[in-house]
């Protein structure tokens, strides 16, 4: 019986979507455990934060002043070229692309299969989150949300050995995929040729291709590129720049994909509409 | 000796918890790969003991939460969980009999079977090669099973279930 029922648990839940609520359900029950589980790094954290001498604290005060100095005078300069972009796409007749609106989750400390690089994160679809959606932490992309519960969310991150992610390169805009490669800090650019114009040191950046990831963020740095002369396509390996391994709070992003018309004549169609304009010839 | 303690069922559920607890905490960082699956071995150890008390369905709720928890297809951890119960239902007598060492024997290869299953679904699911680290949780579990045995045991001796 229990096999019987297991079995067809397993069919249904991985041909179709119809047991999500069951498992929101089930995730009821299993939350507090994982908030237990965590427990303990959580408070080894706290307990460090208490214990840092008034020294050390001061100096990085001082530090992240000097960064929020610096940073700021870098958004002065992106708010000019934001509007100078826009006012240029004026000029273009063109759309532009919405800015994106982040919510900041914090990292339960739970490793739910050793070989898979999956984390956990303290919000759920109680803040409106929803799979696919983007990952990044304060240097690159994470990952993308891979399943939402009530109060917690998965995010597969990009060194997942399942997860493939469309970059290109900064410096000429070549474009590639990445995959994971199950590595904690490894990346794996397996479609490029030979003769293909990347070297070490290059930034790769979404390319926003795939539809999950906005474009234009920084994802991964070249650091190795090998020829075999009996293969036809190289060896390329990248160093993710978001801090995997040590991060504990990451931005879940909701991009807003529709571009917004700046045409002020024309209302800005609903998507249908935009769909059957496309199909008209 | 009382033939039902009516407390059991409350100690089959805070066992398991702490088994789920700790299967998905890193207790010693830099061993994960090694973390046994400990709510497997709690299933297995209340099978031989209560076996009227204790059933296959239990066992597949169990599995159910560990699907959740896990991040698993659904069902997964509820068939293999329900295998292992089941099997060791059937062999308790036996089992019962037996010194350590065979028992962690059998759990050796009721964990390596299991493994093999969640391999075969993992695989169908996903293209890439799973590590070889994938199954040393096998073999650690088999090595904890005396460990696992005598706490249990000592918990049991000490709230008279039977």
């Amino acid at each position: 019986m229990a096999i019987l029922a297991s079995l067809a648990l397993l069919v249904t839940d991985f041909r179709t979507p119809h047991l999500h609520p069951l498992r929101a359900v089930l995730s009821i029950a299993t939350h507090p455990l994982q908030l237990l589980a965590s427990l303990p790094g959580d408070n080894l954290k706290s307990i460090s934060g208490t214990v840092l001498s008034y020294l050390e604290l001061q100096k990085e005060n001082r530090r992240l002043k000097e960064t929020q100095l610096i940073n700021a005078g870098k958004l002065l300069k992106l708010e000019a070229l934001e509007k100078e972009n826009i006012r240029l796409r004026v000029l273009l007749e063109n759309s532009f692309r919405l800015g994106e609106q982040v919510l900041i989750a914090e990292l339960l400390s739970v490793k739910l299969a050793p070989y898979e690089h999956t984390v956990v994160v303290n919000k759920g679809t109680r803040f409106g989150v929803h799979p696919e959606q983007p990952v990044l932490d304060a240097n690159g992309i994470v990952g993308q949300v891979i399943r939402a519960l009530p109060s917690s969310s998965e995010v597969m991150l990009i060194t997942d050995p399942d997860h493939a992610i469309p970059v290109e390169v900064n410096r000429n805009g070549l474009r590639t995929i990445a995959f994971g490669t199950g590595l904690p800090n490894r990346l794996q650019l397996p479609f490029l040729a030979k003769n293909a114009d990347i070297v070490p040191g290059d930034l790769l950046v979404t390319s926003g291709l795939g539809g999950v990831f906005p474009a234009g963020y920084p994802v991964a740095v070249v650091d190795k590129f090998e020829t075999r002369p009996d293969k036809s396509f190289a060896n390329i390996y990248a160093t993710p720049k978001a801090q995997l391994e040590t991060s504990r709070e990451f931005l879940i992003v909701w991009s807003d994909t529709n571009p917004v018309f700046l045409d002020k004549d024309k209302e800005p169609p609903p998507a249908e509409q935009l769909e059957t304009e496309h199909a008209k010839p | 000796m009382p033939s039902h303690s009516p407390s059991a069922p409350l100690y089959f559920i805070a066992t398991l918890a702490c088994a789920m607890i700790l299967r998905i905490m890193d207790l010693f960082p830099g061993t994960v790969e090694f973390n046994p699956d400990w709510i497997a071995l709690v299933l297995i150890y209340w099978s031989i003991a209560l076996p009227e008390r204790f059933g296959v369905f239990t066992a597949f709720t169990a599995g159910l939460l560990t699907d959740v928890l896990t991040s698993h297809l659904l069902g997964q951890y509820a068939l293999i969980y329900a295998l292992y119960s089941y099997f060791s239902i059937r062999q308790h007598r036996r089992l019962r009999q037996f010194p350590l060492i065979q028992q962690c024997v059998f759990v050796f290869f009721c964990l390596l079977g299991g493994q093999s299953l969640i391999f075969g679904m993992e695989s169908m699911q996903a293209a890439n090669r799973l590590p070889l680290s994938f199954w040393y949780p096998v073999l650690t579990g088999a090595l904890l099973w005396p460990l696992v045995f005598s706490a249990l045991r000592a918990i049991r001796v000490l709230a008279r279930i039977s």
